[in-house]
């Protein structure tokens, strides 16, 4: 059997850390990098008779994202212990929420793919809900101990649970990237993945195509990044075909990916799972979300990547390409609507141009982000603005951009003053450069007499170069083309 | 003055006939005698309470002084106290002090309330003799073969032996009612969420409530009111103004100062296993309510039965939870040696918890496991709604509740050590309170063929605990049971 007769079935579990300033259910802080056990309250080392008081802030942020995914924000959950024993856990059980999750359903539109094979599809979600992190064990540098650090025990975390429809693993990426471009785009996560802000856990199983049932799965722990999250979920299928072909099973488990051989091995298998012994935490009282706390949280969301695409396409008369790239982050987002409200809406376009083409390219060869970007929003729309007046040709307008970039000058307009670099639209200057270049290249002129095209566009070239590239070249190829003509 | 009320106490140390620094000296030299025979305190803090007299003298110098003010008090060895050892009379936090002090003990610290030591308790408060400490056994005052009951024994025997005026506890399934009766002192239990949980170590979270160990109703309502109120840092706090439990008793006794009053008989308490000398003294204690203006009325409580199965399901589930904590990992009792991290856990847990705590973590962790959850944990949850049920119906029909606090008086030390089940069933009256979430009360009502104290419990609605005090507030105008004293503080 070939591997095309094989499905292959995703769903992703992501922890995504809230950016609340305190703890889910202490006082103490959040940030990160501070020396170990110096961010800890009496809770979270968990003395005797301490107790959790639950931080509004992260209900706010869940709610928030119930929304966004247009889930059901429940008007009752339940706080449940997880009991397990581990150094890093104080209590002897995380608070988590169990069976009465805050956030019920809800769907993520992802694209995946590039250029014609790119396609749109609906990832639904299961359930989200609100828990606390555990500390960090240390086993390095304590020779034969473990050190504990926590730092990060009780920092309120999101778990984000997709049902298992994706299919591959650009549709897990594609599917991970939108999630966390969605938890920062309305500011409940900062997505710092090498922080551990946002982990993906990977369930993957195979089944032949057709079949109705899943197959068993194993889940991949702990990936922070989107390249690990492909590279296990490729290995991991991979893996799983080549075991049943040869007559394996599959049998339930926890594995962990290893970056530098690029494998899965197995963590502990379905036997020694843990039996956590659930129940609701006596400490706490169910949460309660009203109607009205909803309609605030509502009140304050940013207008999300959906309905600005919307907008981008409706009013601006974008392409669904360009208006889905330039919503995939809120950042890309912000400078672009900030690049055109400096332009004019009427520049929408050739601004979306920029801001994907030459701008996203320096970035990425330069390896910054676009909030970094050395170019700012009304620099950029300064030199679309000469561009789509005729002040200067797209030629020089690459010119400018480098000199913006690097720092040259502080307007497209300072730089064209300066360096002269305004387009040449004078006809009789334009003629009396084509006269030279005709004298100077009578070679080129006979063989575009006798029918070589490519002579008219060395020459062009050439009436090009002697107009230090100012020339409007619309202009010099139809003045050309007449005294040839002629 | 070891026997004299609060009230008594408040004149003499505003009149300067007493200093608080000379009345703390004189509780404590009562411990220093008394306790050795008694046991009843795990740690006593002479140092900490002459500096707290200080400062309450200096208090009451200024004219700032409240109802507490310079009262000596003790506190079980279940509240956390900055500085002093918090031991829940385990060897587990043997070694343990709080960097930090319970809610309640802040409270009562800021009123000028003097706390002379912690008192002992049975292991993680599990227990109903007190016999499960690691630091010995609590002789009952009236007859030191015998028992104090539990779990705060040691706060109960010690105002029953004046070596404190007053005294904190903590009542889960009885632990605060029962030991009143046995040693013949007053005792309330509020409803859960009036006492902050904040600092008090958990033993069954959704049970577990703070109350108030005194000679009688009125010393119990100072305390009281000086403990309660809103905590933010307990999520089942109650945000609810706060009451003055002893300005509620200050009604004018009239001649029939409980006319109106509806007693709530259930008749279900009154059946059976009930040892006679108990049945006589509620019975005779019941007359004197009705004397006094009450009327009796039978009531029923169908399921008070189910309170012993469901609550020995709900409180070690929740205990096996709140227990997992101390795993020696950052503080607490840890084996000298072990091999690897379960071994350093096996270890540490089997060497420093007690028989009961351990057989009450076995069940919990029993009742919490896949596929025993709903058949135990669940069904325990339905019976403590058709027994908090119970108690609305009965209590549409009359205004308190009332019924011996106890089937029997104080039993020999040893008595029911091979027995757990038989120590269960002694506490069939108070569980289902707890269960119930409601106040409940006891108090003294005389005396079994022993000599033994026989104890009478109120049980009233939500937020009735003024109504509680003031009812026994009239019943102790009325007779001394109250003002009995066992032989060590006559």
């Amino acid at each position: 059997m070939s591997r095309t007769d094989w499905e292959v079935v995703i769903g992703l579990e992501v922890h995504a850390q809230l950016n609340t300033a305190s703890k889910i259910f202490s006082g103490a802080s959040t940030a990160f990098g501070a020396e170990p056990n110096r961010q800890t309250s009496a809770v979270d080392i968990a003395l005797p008779g301490v107790l959790p008081v639950l931080n509004r802030g992260a209900v706010e942020r869940a709610i928030r994202f119930g929304l966004a995914i247009g889930a059901h924000v429940a008007p009752t959950s339940v706080f449940a212990r997880k009991n397990y024993f581990y150094p890093d856990l104080p209590k002897g059980y995380q608070i988590s929420q169990f069976e009465l999750p805050v956030v019920q359903g809800g769907e993520i539109t992802i694209r995946v793919g590039e250029g014609d094979k790119a396609y749109e599809k609906t990832v639904r979600l299961t359930r989200a809900h609100l828990e606390e992190d555990a500390g960090k064990s240390l086993h390095e540098d304590f020779h034969g101990m473990t050190g504990i650090d926590l730092n990060r025990a009780g920092t309120p975390l999101l778990e984000i649970v997709s049902e298992p429809d994706m299919r591959s693993s650009a549709e897990a990426v594609a599917y991970a990237r939108a999630l966390h471009a969605l938890v920062r785009w309305i500011d409940i996560c900062d997505g710092n993945m090498q922080e551990g802000s946002f982990r993906c856990d990977a369930n993957v199983s195979v089944r032949h195509k057709g079949a109705t049932e899943f197959g068993t799965r194993r889940e991949i722990k702990n990936l922070n990044s989107f390249r690990f999250l492909q590279q296990a979920i490729d290995y991991e299928v991979q893996w799983q075909i080549a075991t049943i072909e040869d007559g394996g099973r599959i049998q339930q488990a926890t594995v962990l990916f290893d970056p530098d051989s690029g494998e899965t091995r197995m963590m502990r298998s379905k036997e020694d799972a843990h039996d956590y012994r659930y129940f609701p935490d006596p400490d706490l009282l169910p949460l309660v979300i009203s109607d009205e706390w909803k309609a605030r949280v509502q009140a304050d969301m940013p207008e999300l990547p959906g309905a600005m695409k919307a907008r981008f396409m409706d009013e601006w008369g974008l392409s669904a390409y360009d208006a889905t790239t330039l919503t995939a982050s809120k950042e890309v987002a912000d400078f672009y609507q900030a690049t055109v409200s400096a332009a004019s809406a009427a520049l929408a376009k050739p601004c979306a141009n920029w801001v994907m083409g030459d701008l996203a390219a320096r970035l990425n060869k330069a390896e910054l982000d676009i909030s970094a970007s050395p170019v700012s929003p009304a620099q950029l729309a300064g030199l679309v603005a000469r561009i789509a007046d005729n002040t200067i040709s797209n030629a020089i307008g690459k010119k400018v951009f480098d000199a913006l970039w690097n720092g040259e000058c502080t307007t497209a307009d300072e730089i064209i003053d300066r360096q002269g670099l305004k387009q040449v639209t004078d006809i009789g200057a334009i003629e009396a450069i084509i006269d030279e270049v005709l004298a100077a290249n009578p070679k080129s002129v006979e063989e575009f007499r006798a029918g070589k095209e490519k002579a008219f566009n060395a020459l062009v070239g050439q009436a090009m170069k002697a107009s230090k590239g100012k020339a409007n070249p619309s202009q010099v190829n139809e003045l050309l083309r007449k005294k040839l003509g002629g | 003055m070891i026997n004299a009320s609060l009230v008594e106490l408040r004149r003499a140390l505003d009149a300067r006939q007493i200093s608080s620094v000379e009345l703390a000296t004189l509780f404590l030299d009562r411990i220093t005698a008394l306790n050795p025979q008694l046991n009843a305190f795990i740690t006593v803090d002479r140092d900490g309470a002459l500096t707290a007299a200080r400062a309450a003298d200096a208090r009451i110098a200024a004219g700032d002084a409240g109802p507490l003010t310079g009262i000596p008090l003790a506190h079980k060895d279940v509240f956390c106290t900055e500085g002093v050892l918090t031991t829940c009379a385990s060897k587990m936090l043997g070694n343990f002090v709080s960097p930090y002090d319970a809610h309640v003990v802040s409270l009562l610290k800021a009123a000028g309330a003097v706390s002379l030591g912690k008192t002992n308790m049975d292991e993680f408060a599990m227990g109903s003799s007190n016999e499960n400490s690691y630091y010995g056994p609590v002789k009952n005052p009236w007859d030191a073969t015998r028992v104090p009951g539990g779990s705060s024994g040691g706060s109960a025997a010690a105002v029953a032996a004046r070596l404190a005026p007053i005294a904190t506890g903590t009542d889960t399934g009885g632990s605060v009612r029962q030991p009143a009766s046995f040693c013949g002192i007053t005792g309330i239990k509020p409803t859960y969420g009036l006492v902050s949980r904040y600092g008090m170590v958990a033993f069954a979270s959704s049970l577990d409530q703070g109350g108030a160990f005194g000679a009688s109703a009125e010393d119990c309502a100072l305390l009281l009111s000086a403990m309660t109120g809103f905590d933010e840092r307990d999520s089942t706090s109650l945000e609810r103004p706060a009451e003055d439990y002893a300005a509620a008793l200050a009604a004018p006794a009239a001649g029939k100062p409980l006319d109106g009053l509806r007693i709530g008989l259930p008749r279900e308490f009154f059946a059976e296993g009930m040892a006679d000398g108990v049945r006589t003294a509620i019975e005779a204690a019941l007359a004197q309510y009705r004397a006094l203006g009450a009327t009796t009325v039978e009531v029923s409580l169908p399921n008070a039965k189910l309170a012993i199965p469901a609550y020995y399901v709900i409180a070690p589930a929740e205990c096996s939870s709140n227990l997992s904590r101390f795993d020696g990992v950052r503080y607490g009792h840890r084996a000298a040696e072990y091999t690897d991290l379960a071994d350093m856990y096996g270890k540490s847990r089997a060497e420093g918890f007690g028989a009961e705590v351990k057989r009450r973590i076995l069940v919990g962790t029993y009742v919490l496991s896949h596929g025993y959850y709903d058949a135990y944990y669940l069904q325990a949850q339905r019976l403590r709604r058709l027994i908090a049920e119970d108690f609305k119906a009965a209590l549409a029909q009359c205004d308190v509740i009332a019924g011996p606090t106890v089937p029997n008086t104080a039993w020999a030390l040893g008595e029911m050590a091979d027995d757990p089940v038989q120590m269960y069933l002694s506490d069939i009256y108070t569980i289902a309170v707890n269960l119930a979430g409601l106040p409940g009360l006891s108090h003294p009502c005389g005396f079994d063929a022993q000599g033994l104290p026989v104890g009478l419990q109120l049980v009233g609605d939500y937020f009735s605990e003024a109504r509680l005090l003031a009812t026994t507030h009239r019943f102790q105008q009325a007779t001394d049971w109250h003002r009995q004293r066992p032989a060590c503080a006559q």
